[in-house]
């Protein structure tokens, strides 16, 4: 089954166009005919297991998307394979008009990465890390650069300390700062407010929101926190084994299933299996 | 349909200095933060010179081999620690990566594999001369020996064990990369499996003759038997040196080759963000 976020990429998606449709609606058009992810056709099987079962879907320039799924829906698979760590075992990913298969280099340099999952140097100063990180993504002044980002993200008090020696909640803004040092035009996400404490998560949130708003960038990410997933994103992708069985704005979904939050919807489609029936619901 | 196929290297012939310059000043900094780490590099080359330093003073009076050239096992020691530390400065470089789960990073970066093998044996040479050459100095006053009277052969020695050092390296990074840190050993082991063929503190000539033929497969063997030929009779031989040459260029271009096999494997199985601790 295919999914297109354009189609589903109306205005009740953009809080902010209500009282200007006619023009909101020529920027999702916009946006729609330069999508910045086009997969198409996508799988990964490790052996038997199916983790990616032949997945499509698009993501338009400046939306924040979700892949929203339980564990071992095949999330952090699909991010992979996004971003080229993992190649595909069929299908194709065109990122920014590239295929990510032939050209990812050209691609790179103009997207990042976060994961709590994936650790940067701990014997290395958040300085030193960001240093290295800079020169590979060949920034012309990244001393500079570092202390914009220090600043931004309040991590310049302990900039000089080893990466190993920071909190959880420090550790996530340094693994953002790293995301955010080639200021990406498009910004995938796993899980990116795992593990931390509410206020820390929800500071994380608001300055992906400032961010978002300031670059136009697009950001996907791979969430199962509801909330996070209903407030950063205007579109939503749900995954089940490996598949996406539905799609659409998080007000859209939960008004599809007949629901009040997203986690309930959530909780239809890991539990049923499949995608909801509005008729069988309405009996 | 598998579309992994039909991928192919993007602009290989592309190489940064500005990238593979920042994974060296990674491993840099990492060598900066800890004191243990560079006493370690100075430490066992040191140990191993003085152990036979004294060995080579004893067997001078009692050995008719080691007194037509007092220097010739100090030599030998010094030069296997050019391979062996050169082999060991790229794999520890490698594991520094596995052991704090950075490839996930790396590699979502515009870093090419081959860059960071660039980076990995630039390390390795910066490595070896720590480790090396205070050895090589300290020997000058405690024995009264320096292996610099070897004078231009030196040269080529250095850099044929080196070389040899950096194709083992590689391969065993390519095993790394397939079976994670459950071969971090073999990064500390490996060398020693070719001591005996290399024929480092005798000639080859004292092997089996099943043997000689894979010493003779390795460089490291016609090296020290070249270095035993400049030292013994002051000559450089020509058809060892070359010979050296031509297998550390096989011994390279198969480890690179198996490397990039297995990076590309990784990315197949998505060992990158997996691999770690």
């Amino acid at each position: 089954m295919a999914f297109s976020i354009i189609s589903q990429a109306g205005v009740a998606a953009h809080p902010g166009s209500a009282g200007r449709p006619y023009v909101e609606d020529c920027a999702i058009v916009d946006r729609a005919s330069h999508p910045v992810i086009q997969v198409s056709g996508l799988r990964k099987h490790f052996g038997d297991t199916r983790a990616v079962d032949g997945i499509d879907f698009i993501v338009p320039r400046g939306v924040t998307a979700a892949l929203l799924g339980g564990n071992g829906a095949g999330k952090t698979t699909t991010l992979s394979m996004l971003l080229g760590l993992l190649l595909p075992t069929a299908g194709r990913i065109v990122i920014f008009g590239e295929d990510m298969l032939r050209h990812r280099y050209r691609v790179l340099p103009r997207m990042n990465f976060s994961s709590p999952y994936v650790d940067l140097p701990h014997r290395l100063t958040v300085r030193q890390n960001l240093m290295v990180y800079g020169r590979l993504y060949g920034l012309a002044d990244v001393e500079q650069r570092i202390e914009t980002l220090g600043s931004d993200l309040q991590i310049a008090e302990f900039l000089d300390r080893q990466t190993g020696k920071l909190s959880a909640g420090q550790k996530t803004r340094v693994a953002l700062a790293k995301a955010l040092l080639n200021e990406p035009e498009l910004l995938l996400l796993d899980e990116p407010t795992a593990s931390l404490d509410p206020d820390t998560g929800d500071w994380v949130r608001s300055y992906l929101e400032v961010y978002q708003r300031r670059s136009h960038a697009t950001i996907l990410l791979a969430s199962h926190n509801m909330g996070e997933v209903e407030r950063l994103c205007s579109e939503v992708m749900m995954m089940r084994k490996g598949r996406i069985v539905d799609a659409g704005s998080p007000r859209a979904l939960i008004e599809r299933y007949g629901r009040e939050t997203l986690e309930q919807v959530f909780l239809d489609i890991a539990r049923a299996g499949a995608r909801f029936d509005p008729q069988a619901a309405a009996q | 349909m598998s579309v992994t196929s039909v991928e192919r290297p993007d602009a290989l012939a592309t190489v940064s200095p500005g990238r593979v310059g920042a994974m060296l000043l990674r491993y840099l900094y990492l060598l900066r933060s800890s004191w243990p780490r560079t006493l370690e590099l100075l430490y066992w080359p040191a140990i191993q010179m003085i152990l036979w330093g004294f060995t080579s003073q004893f067997l001078m009076t009692n050995s008719s081999y080691v007194a037509r050239a007092g220097g010739v096992l100090l030599a030998a020691v010094m030069l296997w620690d050019v391979m062996f530390r050169g082999q060991l400065g790229v794999s520890v470089s490698f594991l520094e990566e596995l052991w704090s789960r950075n490839l996930g990073h790396l590699f979502v970066s515009p870093l090419r594999p081959y860059e960071w093998v660039l980076s990995l044996l630039a390390m390795s040479l910066i490595r070896v001369i720590i480790g090396v050459v205070p050895a090589a100095l300290l020997a000058i006053p405690l024995y009264h020996y320096s292996i610099f009277t070897l004078g231009l052969p030196l040269i080529a020695f250095f850099v044929l064990l080196l070389a040899m050092g950096w194709g083992l390296g590689l391969i065993i990074g390519a095993l790394l990369l397939r079976h994670g840190l459950g071969a971090e050993s073999l990064a500390w082991l490996a060398v020693f499996l070719l001591a005996p063929a290399s024929a480092v503190y005798y000639p080859v000539s004292v092997l089996p003759v099943w043997l000689q033929y894979i010493a003779w497969a390795l460089p490291s063997a016609h090296v020290f038997e070249g270095m035993r030929t400049v030292m013994f009779e002051g000559i450089f031989r020509v058809d060892h040196f070359l010979a050296a040459l031509a297998l550390d260029i096989l011994y390279i271009a198969f480890g690179g080759a198996v490397f990039l096999y297995a990076f590309r494997q990784a990315r197949e199985r998505g060992a990158l963000l997996q691999m770690g601790e």
